[in-house]
C-alpha cells in the first residue's frame, strides 16, 4: 500500500532508489545532493538494497564507473549537482553516445564561479546538448515520481539513453513536503527487470565498447542518437500513462494551470511554478486572464506541443533560471521562441532571467512579469526582450 | 590447472589480441598485452585508456580484441573497470550471473596512468576493486606525438621537452609510480619488462590471483619516440633491466622483492646510447645531465636494494 510521508526531495529520491534497487550506484557527495547519497549509503549499510555502491573519488570517476557498470549489463543510478556535473562533463557525453541507460538525479545548483551552493539551472542547462533526456520536477513528489519513470524511459528498447531527473537545490531538495510513497513491490513491478544488451560480462560473446570512430561512421552514430531522442518523445508519454494507471498521478511533457482561456502565459520550470500558481490565482481574482505552463521535459524539447499550447496567447513571458551569455536570452526562451516562430504562433514573447545563485523570487516579481505582459498585449510593443528580475543594475 | 609457463604450451592458446591491429612495427605494447592475456587462463574483461593501444586496435567497424573490451576516455581506465567489476560482484551476489572467476584488467599508457589518470587509479586501488591495472609505459605521450609525461626520464628529448639552446631536454626526473601504487597497501604491485616474459607472466598470475587490486608497471619501448631501430624493442628492454634503469621487482603484501638482479650492472650508457632521445646527453656541454641521470638511477637502485633487503 502507498503511504503519505513528510519528506524532502533528496529523501524522496533516495527512497525511490531504495525501491528501484539498482545493481550499481557510483556517486560522490556534493551540496545540495549530499543527503541523497548519505541516505542511500545507510540503505546499503543496512542491507536494504542489493546495490554495489562505489564511493568514487570524484564525479568524473562516478560517471566513468556508471558507464562501465552499465556496459556490464545492469541497472545503474547516480546523483550530483553543479560543479560535480561540470567535472563529469566529458563522461556525460560519453554515457549518451554509449547508449547507457543510466539514471542521474541532478539537484540543480548554480555553477561556479563565483562559488555558490544555491539553486539555479545553469548546471543541467549546460548539459542540454549532451544527449541526455532531461526531466524537471517541481517538488519532492515529482522528484520521486520522475526518478521512477526515468528508469523505464531510459531502458526502453527504442530509447536506451541516459536520463537526468532535476529538481531545485534546497528549495526542493531540503524542504519537507507531503509525498505519496508507493508500495515497494508496486514500484519494482512498474520498473520491471533490467534487460541487458551486449553485456561486457557476456564473455562468450565478446563486444568492443567505445572504439575509435572516424569521419566514415561518426556522423551515423550521432544520427542514431537523434533518432533515439525522437523515440523518447513517444515513450515518455507512454511511460507516463502507465505510471498514471499504476499510481494515479498524471504527467506529460508539461503541466498547464488555468492556461486554456488565458491571454497572458507564463512559462517557468521547477519549484517557481508553485509560487507562480498562487500569483495566477490572485490576478485571476482581479479579472486578468493569466495562466501558467510548467515544462517537465526539456530534452527531447516538445517544441510543437508547446507551440500548440500557446497558440492563442497574446503574450508569453518565459522565466529562465539560467543565462546563456551572449545569446538572445536564457535557454528556455531561445528554444521556445524558435518553436513559436516555426509553428506560426503569433504571440509576443519576452524573457526574464531570475533566481541565479538562489536569489529569492517573490510573488510581486512574478506579478510584475504579468503586468509587463498585459502592457505588451495592449500596445503590441516589446520594450525589453530580456529582463533581469530582482537584480541591482 | 593453469597452463604451464612454457612456450610449447603457451603457443597453443588462442590470441586474445589478434593480428591486423595498426600499432607500429616494432612496438612493444602488443607484445606486452599478448604476454599478459596469455598468462591469464580465466575469462577476462578489459578496460583501456585512450592512447596508442586503444586507437590502433579498434578503428570502427573493426576490433582486434577477442575478449570483452571497453574504452571510455583518457583518464578513466581505472574508474571504468571499477564500474565493470562492481557490476560483476553485484550480479553474482544477486544470483543474476554465474560466478566464473572473471579477471578484470585495465590498460593505460604512462600519460593515462602517471598523469591524467592517477586520481582514478588511486581511487580504484584505495577502494579495493579486484582488478589489475597495467601501465604500458613508453615514457611519453606517444599517441599525440611524443610529448613529455610524468614518466619521461631526466634529460630525455620529447617534443615538449626539446633540446634547445638553454634547456637540454626534460629538466625533471620521472616519478616512481610503482612505489606510489605500492604505498596504497594493495596486495600486489610490480615492475616488469617484456624481454623477461616468464618473469612478467608470473607477476600477472600473482596479480590476478590477489584478493584485491593490483598494479603492474611494464616498460614498453616506442621506437618512434625513443628514436631507435624498429627491431630492438626486446633488446632495449633487456638493457633497461641490466643497467638498473628499469629494475624488475614486486611488492607482495608490503614485502619488497627483487625478481631479477643483474650479475654485473651495466653502465647506463648501454641503455642510453642506442636511443636518439638521449643523443644530446653525449655532447660535452650536456655531460652534467648524463651524470645526474646516472646518479639518480644509482640512488634509486640502492634504495630498492635496501627495500628488498639485498646487499649492495
Amino acid at each position: 500500500m502507498s503511504r503519505f510521508e513528510a519528506m524532502d526531495g533528496n529523501t524522496a529520491t533516495a527512497e525511490g532508489m531504495r525501491q528501484i534497487n539498482p545493481d550499481v550506484v557510483a556517486a560522490y557527495p556534493i551540496t545540495p545532493q549530499t543527503s541523497t547519497v548519505q541516505t542511500f549509503s545507510q540503505f546499503v549499510a543496512d542491507g536494504e538494497v542489493d546495490t554495489e555502491f562505489i564511493r568514487v573519488e570524484s564525479e568524473h570517476s562516478a560517471m566513468a564507473a556508471c558507464i562501465g557498470a552499465s556496459a556490464a549489463g545492469g541497472r545503474v543510478m547516480t546523483a550530483t549537482s553543479a560543479n560535480g556535473l561540470a567535472l563529469m562533463w566529458e563522461m556525460v557525453y560519453i554515457a549518451a553516445s554509449n547508449r547507457a541507460p543510466i539514471v542521474m538525479t541532478v539537484v540543480n545548483r548554480a555553477l561556479s564561479g563565483p562559488i555558490n551552493i544555491h539553486c539555479d539551472h545553469s548546471d543541467s542547462m549546460g548539459t542540454r546538448d549532451a544527449g541526455w533526456i532531461q526531466l524537471f520536477g517541481e517538488n519532492p513528489q515529482e522528484a520521486y515520481d520522475n526518478a521512477i519513470q526515468a528508469v523505464r524511459i531510459a531502458e526502453h528498447e527504442d530509447v536506451l539513453l541516459p536520463v537526468m531527473s532535476m529538481y531545485d537545490g534546497f528549495i526542493t531538495s531540503h524542504s519537507l513536503e507531503r509525498v505519496q510513497i508507493e508500495d515497494g513491490e508496486a514500484v519494482r513491478d512498474f520498473v520491471g527487470p533490467f534487460t541487458a544488451h551486449d553485456s561486457l560480462l557476456d564473455v562468450d560473446n565478446p563486444v568492443t565498447y567505445g572504439p575509435l570512430d572516424f569521419y566514415d561512421f561518426y556522423m551515423e552514430h550521432k544520427r542514431q542518437q537523434v533518432e533515439a531522442m525522437k523515440y523518447a518523445k513517444r515513450v515518455i508519454p507512454e511511460v507516463a500513462a502507465d505510471f498514471e494507471k499504476h499510481f494515479g498521478r498524471r504527467y506529460g511533457f508539461f503541466d498547464e494551470y488555468r492556461l486554456d482561456d488565458a491571454e497572458l502565459a507564463l512559462v517557468v520550470l521547477s519549484s517557481t511554478a508553485g509560487t507562480a500558481r498562487s500569483v495566477v490565482d490572485s490576478l485571476r481574482a482581479q479579472g486578468l486572464k493569466v495562466g501558467l505552463l510548467k515544462p517537465r521535459v526539456f530534452r527531447p524539447f516538445p517544441a510543437e506541443e508547446l507551440a500548440d499550447a500557446l497558440r492563442d496567447k497574446t503574450a508569453v513571458g518565459v522565466m529562465d533560471r539560467s543565462d546563456s551569455f551572449g545569446a538572445l536570452g536564457g535557454p528556455l526562451f531561445v528554444e521556445l521562441s524558435a518553436a513559436l516562430k516555426i509553428w506560426g504562433v503569433p504571440a509576443k514573447i519576452v524573457d526574464y532571467v531570475f533566481g541565479l545563485g538562489g536569489r529569492d523570487t517573490t510573488p510581486a516579481q512574478i506579478e510584475s512579469v504579468f503586468r509587463d505582459l498585459a502592457e505588451i498585449a495592449e500596445t503590441g510593443e516589446i520594450k525589453q526582450l530580456v529582463t533581469y528580475l530582482g537584480v541591482r543594475e | 590447472m593453469a597452463t604451464a609457463l612454457k612456450l610449447k604450451e603457451l603457443y597453443k592458446k588462442e590470441d586474445r589480441l589478434t593480428s591486423g591491429h595498426r600499432l607500429c612495427a616494432g612496438c612493444a605494447a602488443p607484445i606486452i598485452v599478448r604476454q599478459i592475456l596469455t598468462a591469464i587462463d580465466e575469462p577476462v574483461v578489459l578496460s583501456n585508456a585512450t592512447g596508442c593501444l586503444e586507437v590502433s586496435t579498434t578503428i570502427y567497424p573493426y576490433t582486434a580484441w577477442q575478449v570483452p573490451w571497453i574504452h571510455t576516455a583518457f583518464e578513466t581506465a581505472a574508474s571504468t573497470i571499477s564500474g565493470v567489476e562492481a557490476m560483476y560482484r553485484s550480479l553474482v551476489k544477486q544470483g543474476k550471473l554465474e560466478e566464473r572467476n572473471f579477471k578484470f584488467v585495465a590498460f593505460g599508457g604512462d600519460g593515462g596512468t602517471y598523469d591524467i589518470g592517477i586520481q582514478a587509479l588511486s581511487g580504484m586501488l584505495e577502494r579495493g576493486h579486484r582488478a589489475l591495472y597495467v601501465c604500458y609505459n613508453n615514457e611519453a605521450y606517444m599517441n599525440t606525438g611524443i610529448q613529455r609525461s610524468g614518466a619521461t626520464p631526466l634529460g630525455a628529448w620529447t617534443t615538449t621537452s626539446p633540446v634547445g639552446k638553454v634547456i637540454p631536454g626534460k629538466p625533471r626526473p620521472r616519478k616512481d609510480l610503482t612505489a606510489i601504487a605500492a604505498a596504497h597497501d594493495i596486495p600486489y604491485a610490480a615492475q616488469a619488462s617484456p624481454h623477461n616474459w616468464r618473469d612478467l607472466m608470473r607477476k600477472v598470475r600473482k596479480a590476478v590471483a590477489a584478493d584485491g587490486p593490483s598494479f603492474l608497471n611494464v616498460l614498453s619501448s616506442c621506437n618512434r619516440g625513443w628514436r631507435h631501430p624498429t627491431d630492438i624493442a626486446i633488446e632495449i628492454s633487456r638493457l633497461a633491466a641490466e643497467t638498473c634503469y628499469w629494475p624488475l621487482y614486486e611488492v607482495e603484501d608490503g614485502e619488497w622483492k627483487l625478481t631479477y638482479r643483474p650479475k654485473k650492472k651495466l653502465p647506463i650508457e648501454e641503455f642510453l646510447q642506442p636511443q636518439g632521445r638521449f643523443r644530446h646527453l653525449f655532447r660535452e656541454e650536456n655531460k652534467h645531465v648524463l651524470e645526474e641521470l646516472r646518479a639518480q638511477v644509482d640512488r634509486k637502485w640502492r634504495q630498492l636494494l635496501k627495500r628488498c633487503g639485498e646487499e649492495e
